[in-house]
């Protein structure tokens, strides 16, 4: 065994804390490695249990109009068009054209070079979720593979937030994380993050995508979140959709104890994406409730908690409909975006 | 509205079809009782839910010679295989009637709907599958070619798992060949009495089972019969000794499944929060009324605070009310008496200088109910870390190396069960070698299946109940010895049986 030297890392303000000033990727390596393993079983039993959760009346019509107002409507797609992206924004705008007292979803996610049309398109509609407004998300650094260079990822980053987008979507380097290089996909989030000031010195919100249909283990999806909440996430989010499994209800549990975990060291709160595969609102609201037992329902709030979703706002809306006509409608009564 | 106090979602007592009073069960027929009539009531509402018959001594002796007519004449002469199908009939009539009998069991017993529907009923079913199959295979149950049965078997059980109890009894005896007296805990008759129902609905002959209820006295006078050939207890470690002195010198077969106080040893290299999960489980399923129940947690002294702190953490999301509702978590204590045992060893704990944190949560006006409890800093030689509370209760201790873990989990005149949990196996298996307990658990707790064989060592009772070991509680060796076969011959032989099952 040789001495390695200690690679310096960039000097992240949350990793500089938790593991002091010098900061290497030796420490964060200890770090991650020692964290506590997660028994698959149990885990998957854990989320079994809070699946068994009935959400009936006053707690549905409340978990349902949440569901909305923390949706990203997404479309990423080779194919999209400026005429789709309108189409998406006016689904984000008006989700239920016959009940106005619907609410509107958090925000629109789209692929960096379409932020123009949305925000076009957004008007002065344009904003904070939590004031009822509605957000852009761009997917940026290469997605959904990562597999480019640091200085393109970057410029990726840095025009989408120049358009206009709020939050970006970046994926970790999966290979690299697999390989052990662990200091490489810290460097990058760091990066990222930094490439999301703009000019008044604000930040756009950033998410990291850990894909964790890729990272294949629960102990890496552990160690994956920790990484990241050290290189300053924002948010992180489970998947970009791309590779099955995506967002499953035992990884977002996971992820939401670490989440909890952070906050319980530090008081900060990291919000949490899961997004892929998450179509009914019965599964949706299973994520609520796993929200709510885990980390508390504080962060049930667009700041905190996000559902990245194509399908799952009209299956809501069909819910919607029922609870208040007391009837089940069909497919052609919510509107295709 | 917090969203966290989920609207109410009752499960329906609509389904339920309860006469406002019951019999006993004797000879497929349902006959009043000699004793005086006594009420069964709801835990959590203190309501009367129906009315019971009270067996005495003479309707003892009516149901054991039911059981022996019926054991001479029909079931000891019945081949295995069609033993078998009223097995199998029994089974799919338990899980056509499983909603039925959850909401049954939730309003008698007081335990969560989430429980029966999710544990107790299913188990049931699968209980009585598992040892249909096996009715005509008992060549291969350990005791040599053509095992007997043993005759009538007396059965009494307890009020924590009324309906899955009387499934660990019912289903070995009679697939092993014997019928069967049962006697339901007091406060817990009514699934027994649906299961009568079950039983007529299955056509299974007269007298092979008959169902007897009423107090301790009515148990006594069953397991002293004198026709009986079996007694089998689940329950206390005082009622097994006596029972066991009323059997000595008898030629009766004893099987006892008695108390616990089981540790369960959290290592610091355990995945932590799957840990925490696991002793939730282990001792506040059931309110903490579980025999194997994992009532003294053993936690390494370098993760004692962390543990703690997340216990509590994860007990805060605990919903404790009304057992018919589909989100109550913990439910009501099952009588009275039960309730003040438990607020006795609870003060006792405290006297004797534990720490004592409850969850914060309302209680119910009417029923029993304790709010689940940690004591900590308890030590060995508190009460609370020896006697069996058999309540939502949980004693927090601590160890250094594993050589104390396995010093301070055997140190306990009990034996029932035991957990481990650490990420490393070689541990694991170390440590299981040395625990003298039962059933060890390793990074679970509380799981049961009718393959696996339940019961204890030292005074948690001696016989085993689940697998071939439970089956052979109801048979012995026939002491005839099949003639020694050369390989050769065994092997025609074989392939010859191969054959006739082809056909």
């Amino acid at each position: 065994m040789t001495i390695e030297h200690p690679v310096a890392l960039a000097p992240a303000d949350r990793a500089v804390r938790l593991l002091g000033s010098d900061l290497t990727e030796k420490a964060l390596r200890l770090h991650l490695e020692g964290l506590s393993g997660v028994d698959a079983v149990g885990l998957e039993a854990r989320a079994a249990g809070l699946s068994t959760r009935s959400i009936k009346a006053s707690s549905k019509a409340w978990a349902l109009d949440t569901i909305i107002r923390t949706c990203d409507l997404t479309t990423l797609e080779g194919a999209d068009t400026p005429g789709k992206v309108r189409s998406l924004v006016a689904k984000a705008v008006t989700p239920d054209a016959t009940d106005p007292s619907t609410p509107r979803v958090a925000a629109v996610c789209v692929y960096g070079d379409m932020v123009p049309y949305a925000v076009e398109a957004l008007g002065a509609l344009h904003g904070d979720p939590e004031l009822g407004l509605v957000s852009i998300a761009a997917v940026a650094t290469a997605f959904p593979s990562g597999r480019a260079s640091l200085a393109i990822k970057l410029a990726d980053t840095r025009e989408a937030v120049a358009a206009g987008a709020d939050e970006i979507d970046m994926v970790i380097d999966r290979g690299a994380f697999l390989s052990g290089r662990f200091g490489l996909v810290f460097d990058q989030i760091v990066a990222v993050k930094e490439a999301c000031r703009r000019a008044d010195g604000s930040f756009a919100q950033l998410k990291v995508i850990l894909e964790t249909g890729e990272l294949a283990t629960y102990d890496n999806v552990r160690r994956a979140s920790w990484l990241a909440i050290l290189a300053g996430a924002d948010f992180i989010k489970t998947s970009t959709g791309k590779v099955s499994p995506a967002a499953t209800l035992p990884v977002t549990l996971l992820m939401l104890e670490v989440i909890r975990d952070w906050h319980r060291l530090t008081g900060e709160r990291v919000g949490m994406k899961p997004a892929g595969g998450i179509r009914a609102s019965k599964d949706a609201v299973r994520y609520l409730v796993t929200v709510a037992e885990t980390v508390g329902e504080e962060w049930l709030t667009p700041h905190l908690w996000r559902f990245g979703a194509s399908s799952l706002v009209n299956d809501v809306l069909l819910q919607r409909q029922k609870l208040r006509t007391g009837h089940y409608s069909g497919p052609d009564y919510v509107t295709v975006d | 509205m917090s969203f966290l106090e989920y609207a109410p979602a009752p499960e329906s007592t609509a389904i339920l079809n309860l006469k406002a009073q019951y019999g006993l069960f004797i000879d497929g027929e349902f006959v009043d009782g000699s004793g005086e009539v006594f009420d069964t009531i709801s835990p959590a509402t203190e309501e009367v839910i129906a009315r019971i018959a009270q067996a005495d001594a003479s309707d003892v002796d009516r149901a054991v010679a039911a059981a022996r007519r019926s054991y001479e004449k029909v079931w000891s002469r019945m081949s295995g295989s069609d033993r078998g199908k009223y097995l199998f009939r029994i089974a799919r009539l338990v899980q056509e009637r499983a909603r039925e009998l959850a909401v049954a069991e939730s309003l008698d017993n007081g335990k969560p709907i989430r429980e029966t529907r999710d544990v107790d009923v299913p188990l049931v079913a699968a209980w009585f599958f598992y040892y249909a199959g096996w009715a005509d295979k008992l060549e291969y149950a350990g005791l040599g070619p053509k095992p007997r049965s043993l005759g009538v078997a007396a059965q009494v059980i307890p009020w924590n798992f009324p309906l899955l109890m009387l499934a660990w009894k019912i289903a070995p005896a009679l697939a092993a060949g014997n019928t069967v007296v049962i006697k339901p805990a007091e406060t817990t008759s009514l699934t027994a009495m649906l299961f009568a129902e079950i039983l007529q609905q299955a056509d299974l002959p007269p007298g092979v089972v008959n169902i007897v209820t009423g107090p301790g006295a009515t148990g006594q006078a069953l397991v002293t019969h004198a026709d009986v050939n079996k007694v089998a207890f689940t329950g206390s470690t005082d009622v097994g000794r006596t029972i066991a002195r009323q059997v000595a010198g008898t030629s009766k077969k004893l099987t006892l499944e008695l108390g616990g106080k089981a540790a369960n040893i959290v290592f610091d290299d355990a995945a932590i929060d799957q840990a925490v999960e696991g002793v939730v489980n282990g001792i506040f399923f059931n309110q903490g009324h579980v025999c194997c129940a994992g009532s003294r947690l053993l936690v390494q002294e370098n993760v004692h605070d962390e543990v703690v702190d997340r216990l509590k953490q994860r007990l805060s999301t605990l919903r404790l009310g009304d057992p018919l509702d589909k989100n109550t978590d913990i439910g009501a204590i099952n009588s009275a008496a039960q309730l003040e045992r438990i607020r006795t060893l609870s003060d006792t704990g405290e006297n004797e200088g534990a720490e004592r944190w409850q969850l914060d949560c309302t209680v119910p006006d009417k029923g029993f109910w304790f709010r689940p409890t940690i004591f900590t800093r308890v030590s060995a030689a508190h009460s609370i870390a020896r006697e069996e509370i058999f309540g939502p209760v949980l004693s927090v201790l601590t160890f250094r190396t594993p050589e104390e873990a396995v010093a301070k989990a055997n140190n306990t005149p009990y034996g029932l069960s035991a957990g481990i949990w650490t990420e490393k196996a070689s541990r694991m298996l170390a440590l299981a070698d040395r625990l003298r307990a039962g059933v060890i658990w390793a990074n679970t707790f509380n799981k049961f299946d009718p393959a696996s064989p339940f019961g204890g060592y030292k005074e948690s009772g001696y016989g085993r109940e689940g697998g071939r070991q439970g089956l052979t509680a109801y048979l012995e060796s026939s002491g005839w010895q099949a003639p020694i076969e050369s390989s050769a011959a065994s092997s025609r032989s074989g392939r010859k049986a191969r054959k006739a099952v082809a056909k």
